[in-house]
This record gives structure tokens, sequence and C-alpha cells, in this order.
């Protein structure tokens, strides 16, 4: 995590306008701030810099050469230039470079949040042309049968992001880098499976590849589903941690979750439950129908009107023979307020007593 | 919690008791690792070796239920160290002296023998604890399914107390909540002991409102009744429930008793999104509009108030569960349930809660804010018991230890302990269905140490017969050293390992809290 920026403010020059900045923050921080568009492939808000793709790079005047301004702080008085004619060339070849070790730039963006990076860039700088025959560098791992995440490391650039996420998002060190330059893998303990690793499947790895080279595969499954990918800002369905999350549906379908990075208690986090287990809510065992009991134990399908009157006409009987003191309401500490509040009034109004408790004695 | 959840990262010294965070809040400890990494020290007590233990600096494997002797010791060794708030708790506290002086009984050597730590370990947490500058304290249900849970969270608030460690950044007591809205559920007075605002029920203002607000003047002053004592009313007092989403009879302790209490009523609907083994029991079942289909409101651990949105369209005709439960009232005539929409009930929700009075349906649409929240100007509440507290003085209470409600004999010889696993969630209603979990956990089973195992005759995967006072059931036995000797470990998830048969020995006399964290068994071969 970049250190928080203290409160003093200096000034420098970018692109030729004065810019606050504070104590601590780097250039490109500085530059994102005042809106400049400078590429970035290796770089996680939420992760310490690592300046290895060199796209961010910028001249500074008096450097002899232009300095990643990720890694870079900000100085009072420095004068910054974010694009010119010669850094935007030494951008394109870069990503030309990039490409050309890729089996394919475009990927489906089920496949994770930030999977559409490296397709933006090589679309804005025009780097699809083939100007290099790449060798491909990474392997993908086909043996690895686990049900969530793909390693599809064809698609692999080693910007190590899913590495650095890793350790210094969840502490869980469970994929590392093996061997140096061109023959660089992602790989696991002794390249075994995810599962036998420390691998929580917690899914941050995949959510911040930028090529697509690990997807999330349960996603995924709808990639050739019709429609577009429509996302719903919502909060996970388990623990009390209250993580914002994105529901990704196509049509009627939920077809997969992904983290919201400006989530108030989880800034992009999720555990392997939030992040995979959400097709709970469309399983075909769901209830479909009101049901009441028959006499001889099994349940038959009822209409709504139906089914309510039961259930009121039950209560109405209990509460006619045995009183207000008869009846008792269980609330659920999995459903909304709006259930939990109109719980606690049908039984505060209807029966005038405070016999009403949820599942937290459990 | 007393502080946000950005407040994790930020302690000095972190005490972790009764809380496998990695497993059950993951997300939240990755705030704690954060900190550790920063430099933080990190003291752990918990009977099991979790992987929060692992990475502590001083880690307590106490004996199950002897929390309160533990702290007691901590305490006495903060004391005598002279590494108290002396400000703090003459401008904050009161009973200080009383407290003081109880404190002189209960050394280190004194608790060792029943936490079966060691005192030197004891003395190292305490100092930790004492010297951090600030101490943080998180915990979860380890601390409070016991008979003595009201005791436990008072124990580690006379050690927040004594050091100065609330209303302070990165420290506080903090209680990690383990649902997405159990929280927001006690806020909205779905508790028995107070109305929605957490205003308790015996206060006379706060009736006289509600009694009017609900038009219902013969609104009872106090009388609780917990769900734990009308369980034991059903086909006494009780004659009829209405559940709302909740698997009782696989989540609560005491399976078969409570199988029972719910087959003794006379009505029993029941509002679910499946066909639980609950919803089997109840004479009419409503299917419900689930997550990702219901627009709403949650409240999460650190008492931010947050939005849920409905992305895809409900199954056949299922409806929320406000629609549902305001159709019933209508039906019996109670008045004030003409609610349109989700956001109708929110708004008055809001209107009644002094906690909420700021908010509304319009502003939690377009920002979350942690409570209380008074005014629609207030920015939220972050952290709690800043300045001062709400009550006045934060009083220390005077207390001492007690034994679970159940100890080990010759009979009983062996400590059960529950709770959860990373990757399912209460009674696998859910996670049970969602596809790929079963990759990683297809079955539950019975974590034993492993010289356990070798004295008791069993290999990895064989099956065990475990016997408590109230029922058995059969499991399959797996070594690890997670475990200590003598302890042995499940978790309540599988309907087919009803491991809350075995529960179920005690509860708490003030919350009625069961003491779902201990119980004694016997254990033996079985045939599977």
């Amino acid at each position: 995590m970049n250190s928080a920026p203290s409160s003093v403010r200096s000034i420098l020059s970018l692109d030729g306008q004065e810019i606050q900045f504070h104590d601590g923050e780097t250039i490109y921080q500085v530059a994102r701030r005042a809106r400049r568009e400078v590429p970035t492939l290796c770089y996680d808000e939420r992760l310490e810099a690592f300046g290895a793709c060199r796209l961010c790079v910028v001249e500074v005047e008096g450097m002899r050469t232009p300095v990643a301004s990720c890694t870079t702080k900000a100085a009072p008085g420095m004068k910054v230039r974010t694009t010119s004619p010669s850094i935007e060339k030494h951008r394109r070849t870069l990503l030309e470079l990039v490409v050309s070790e890729n089996r394919q730039v475009e990927v489906n963006p089920l496949r994770g949040y930030a999977s559409q990076e490296l397709t933006t860039l090589a679309d804005r700088y025009r780097a699809r042309n083939g100007r290099f025959q790449g060798k491909q560098s990474g392997r993908s791992h086909r043996q690895d049968d686990n049900p969530f995440i793909l390693r599809d490391y064809d698609l692999c650039i080693s910007c190590y992001r899913c590495v650095r996420v890793c350790a210094e998002q969840e502490g869980d060190y469970a994929i590392s880098v093996r061997n140096r330059g061109f023959a660089t893998q992602i790989t696991t303990e002794f390249d075994h499976k995810l599962k036998d690793s420390a691998c929580t499947f917690c899914g941050q790895c995949v959510q911040t590849c930028p090529t697509g080279a690990l997807a999330d595969k349960k996603a995924m499954r709808a990639a050739d589903a019709p429609g577009e990918i429509r996302k719903t800002r919502t909060i996970c369905p388990y623990c009390g941690v209250g993580c914002s999350v994105d529901l990704m549906t196509k049509g009627d379908r939920l077809v997969g979750v992904q983290p919201a990075m400006d989530g108030p208690a989880n800034q992009g986090a999720l555990c392997i439950k939030g992040q995979f287990a959400f097709d709970f809510v469309q399983h075909e065992d769901r209830l479909k129908h009101p049901l009441i009991r028959q006499p001889d134990g099994t349940f038959k399908e009822a209409s709504w009107e139906e089914a309510l009157d039961v259930a009121a006409e039950g209560f109405r009987q209990v509460l006619r023979k045995q009183g207000r003191r008869a009846v008792y309401g269980i609330a659920s500490g999995r459903a909304p307020h709006e259930a939990a509040y109109t719980m606690q009034k049908f039984i505060r109004a209807g029966f005038g007593t405070h016999y009403i408790d949820n599942c937290s004695r459990a | 919690m007393s502080n946000p959840l950005a407040d994790m990262a930020k302690p000095d010294v972190i005490f972790c008791i009764g809380t496998n965070m990695t497993e059950c809040h993951p997300v939240a400890a990755t705030g704690l690792k954060k900190a550790i990494a920063r430099g933080a020290s990190l003291v752990v007590a918990d009977p099991r070796r979790t992987r929060l233990a692992e990475m502590a600096d001083v880690y307590l494997p106490i004996r199950v239920g002897s929390d309160v002797a533990l702290l007691l010791a901590m305490a006495h060794v903060i004391e005598r160290e002279g590494l108290i708030d002396r400000a703090f708790i003459e401008n904050r506290t009161e009973g200080w002296e009383e407290w003081r002086r109880h404190l002189k009984a209960f050394s280190p050597e004194w608790a060792s023998a029943i936490c079966q730590v060691p005192p030197v370990d004891i003395e190292r947490a305490a100092l930790l604890y004492g010297r951090g500058k600030p101490s943080g304290i998180y915990y979860t249900l380890g601390i409070t399914e016991h008979i003595c849970g009201v005791d436990n969270v008072q124990s580690l608030c006379n050690l927040a107390l004594m050091t100065g460690n609330l209303g302070v950044e990165g420290g506080g007591i903090n209680p990690m909540r383990g649902q997405n809205n159990i929280q927001g559920c006690g806020d909205c007075g779905a508790e028995t002991f107070v109305f929605p605002g957490s205003v308790r029920i015996d206060d006379a203002a706060a009736r006289d409102k509600f009694a009017q607000a609900y038009q219902r003047p013969d609104l009872d002053l106090g009388q609780p009744m917990t769900k734990v004592t009308a369980l034991q009313e059903c086909g006494k007092s009780i004659h009829a429930m209405l559940i709302d989403g909740e698997n009782t009879v696989v989540s609560d302790p005491d399976r078969i008793h409570c199988e029972h209490a719910l087959k003794s009523l006379e009505h029993l609907v029941v509002i679910e999104i499946f066909m639980t083994e609950t919803a089997r029991l109840a004479h009419v079942v409503l299917p419900a509009t689930a997550w990702a289909e219901t627009e709403g409101v949650a409240t999460n651990t650190e008492r931010r108030v947050q939005r849920l949105r409905a992305a895809v369209p409900p199954p056949g005709v299922a409806k929320p569960d406000w629609w549902i439960i305001s159709q019933i009232a209508r039906r019996l005539d109670v008045p004030g349930f003409e609610y349109e929409s989700a956001g109708d009930v929110f708004d008055e929700l809001c209107s009644l809660s002094p906690t909420y009075g700021g908010l509304s349906w319009e502003r939690v649409s377009r920002e979350s804010l942690n409570w209380p929240v008074p005014t629609p100007d207030h920015p939220g509440t972050p952290m709690l018991h800043v300045g001062e507290f709400t009550n006045g003085r934060g009083k220390f209470r005077v207390l001492g230890y007690r034994d679970p409600a159940e100890v080990i004999d010759s009979e009983y010889p062996v400590w059960l302990t529950t709770g959860r696993r990373l990757q399912s969630y209460h009674t696998r209603t859910q996670t049970g269905r969602a596809s790929g979990i079963d990759y990683l956990l297809s079955e539950e089973s019975l974590e034993i140490h492993p010289q356990d195992a070798v004295a008791w005759g069993f290999r990895d995967g064989d099956w065990a017969k475990v016997t408590s006072r109230r029922g058995s059931v059969k499991i399959k036995v797996r070594a690890t050293e997670r475990s200590p000797r003598g302890t042995v470990f499940a978790s309540f998830s599988f309907a087919d390992v009803p491991v809350n048969n075995l529960t179920g020995s005690g509860y708490d006399p003030t919350t009625h809290t069961a003491e779902l964290k201990v119980c004694a068994v016997r254990i033996e071969k079985s045939s599977g």
C-alpha cells in the first residue's frame, strides 16, 4: 500500500500547469489526480508501486532519461511532462513487445475486473500490428482442475500483480515467481495445483490480472450466453464485514461477482464465499410457490391468497384460544432491515408483546 | 465494533481472543495482516492452533471456556506493572479501586492452573497488551457462546478501560459479527430486549412512544422472552411461530430438543428461500426473494449502513420478506402495514430509531455511514466512545471465573468445541448449493490431535461415534495439530453430521446465548 499522504503541500509543474501535491505522493498519483491518462499495466493502487512495465514513464526536466512515474516521488519545483512524441513512441513500442508475447489480446470481460487493461491500451496505442514476432513465455497450468481460477499463463505478461496482491493485500503468499527474464513463470510451491498451496481461492489474483491470464472460471461459464454484461452494486451476503460487490448479470441470469475496488469495508478484497459462492441464488432448489402442508404431511403448492389466508388464520386461532402471549417470531440476521423491522412490528403491533428474537443467540 | 474496520491496520498491539478471523472474517483479517507486516504485535488466545494463532507473537492455547481466568490474570499483571492509564481511569471510569483490590488474588500462576498455559506466556501477553499504544481487542463467538459470555465481554471491557484503549484510533473492543445483517437485525429491534434503535423495552418513555406509533396501548413494559425460552415453551405457553429465514433446527444447540419443540406447535409459518430442515416442519412455507433479488439495507459489523440492490428477478412468485409479513399482518387487521416499497419500511424505521434518525432510503442509496447518525446533516460515527461514553462513566465490573456448564469427567472425558470453516457458511443452505465448493470441502470431519488419534486408536478417515449427554453423531476423524490434546473440533455446517445433536449444555443467564463452544463428549470407534 502506498503511504498515506501527509498534509504538507508543495507545487510542481505538470505539462506546464502548476499542481499542488502532498508530501509522499508519487508523480503518477499527482498525474492521476490531475486527470492525466498515464498508461500502466503493473500498477494496482492498493499495492506497493513496482515499476516493472515502464509504461508510466514521464520526462522530468534535468533528468537524462524518462522515469517511471509510479516509483518516483513528486518533489517541489519539479517540471514533469506526462506526454511527448518520444514518450508516446516508447510506450507504443513497449506495448507492441508485450502484445507480441500474448496468444490473444482480446479477452472476455467476465475473466476478471481488470482483464480489459491490456486490450484497452493496445487499442489506444494501435499496438496490435504484429511488428515483433514474439515467442510465448508463459506456460498455462492445464492440470489445475480447480473450479474457480483458470491459469491461462499463455496470456501472462509477468507484471506480478497476482503475486503482489496475494502477498501484500491478502497476506497469503500462495503464488510466487520462478526463473528470471524471459523464462519467468508464475507458480506455486513445487509448481503444484492451487489446492495444494496456501491459496484460499479469494480471487484477488484473478481480479487484478490485466490480461485475463488468470480468469474467473465460474463467470466464464456464461461467456457465450447472450446479452450485455450489467453490473449492480450491492453488499456480499455472507459474514458481517459487509464487502461491496458488483453483481454481474446477463439478461436475467446472475453470472458472477466482482469486488468493488472502492468498497468502504473491503477496498476490492473478497474471500472465497463472496467471490465464488453466489449461485445458490438461481439454484433449482429455490422455493418458487407458497406451500401448504396437507393432512397426510405432504406439501401442496398454493396461490399467495390461499397460503396467506391459511398463515393468518392459524395465528388468529391461536390468538383466540391461547391469547396474545402464545405467538412468537424469529427474525433473520441474513435478511435486510425491512424484513427484521416488519417482523418485530408484526409481534409488537400485532400482539403487544416483545416475543421476537433473532439468530444471534444460536 | 467500537472502531471502524479501517482501524484494523493501525494498532500497535492486536489482541485476538475467540476469533478464527482468517476463516470466518477473511477480509477483515487482511487488515490485521497489514498491521503485522507493518510491525504490530499479535497476541492470540484460542484453544485451537488456527492460522491466526500461527501468526501470533504470543499464542495462548487456553482450555475451552477458561477465558475469564486468563483475562483476570492479564488485568492483574497490567495493574501490578503500573501499565494503567491513570488519567483515563480518573476522568472516564468508575469502580476502579474495587476492581484493583479484587485483582490482587488472580495471579498468572492461579490462571495457569485453569487455562493450562504457562504463567510466563500470560505475563508476556499482558505486558504486550498493556504497553501497546494503542492496543485493539478483536473477538467473535468464541467469547460470547459460553455460559459466561457476558463475563467474557466485560472482562475485555475492563482491560480496555484500565489501559485507556477506548475512543482511540486503532484501539477499542471489536466484536466481529457473523452474519451480513445480524447487526442490522438488532438495530431494527428484532430482538426481545430492545426496540428499534436499541432502546431497552423497560424504558417507559420508549414503550409509550411505540405503543402510540403502533396503535397498541397494551404494549408490554419489559417482559422479554428469548428464543431459547420460547423453544422450551413450545407446546406449553407458545403455540404459534413465524420464522423468517432461519434454519433453527440445524443451527441451534440440542437439535433433538429443537425439532421436538417446533413439532409441538399448533401453527408454524416459515418464510424461506429453500426447503430447509426447519421449513419441513412448517404448516405453511412462504417463498421469499433472496440476496441479489431484494432491494434493502444491511448494517455491517462496524455499524456501517449500506444499500442492497436487486439485479435479477426472483424465481416463481417469490416475494420480499417485508411484503409477506405485511400481508399476514393486514389479514389479522394489524394497523400500519400499508407499505408499497422497501423504502417505505426503511423510512419508518429511521423515523422511530434515534440512531438512524438522520438516515433515509434516499440517503442510504447515496452514501454509506456508520451509525449513530442522529440528524440529516450528521456525517456518521465511525468511532464510538470518543471523549465520553453514552451512558456516563465506564464501569469496571467485578467478576470471577466459573466453570463451563459441563466439564469433562470419566464418562465424557473429551472437550468438544464448534465453529465455522472458510469454505462453508452456517448450515450450507447457500454454500452447499454453490458449485465448486465441494472441491475444497466436501464433508465434515472431527479434528483431533495426532497423539490423541494414536492413543484412541484412530487413523485419518476412520469413523468415530461422538456422544454427549444429549445425543451422538457419526463423523470421520482427521488428525491435525490445530486441535490441542484432549479437545476436538467440528463445524455444524453439514446436515448429515448434525453436530448440534451434541451441544447445548448451558446458556448465559443474561443473554441466553448457548454455550456452543464447550461440551463434554466421549469418542468411540464406529463402523460408519
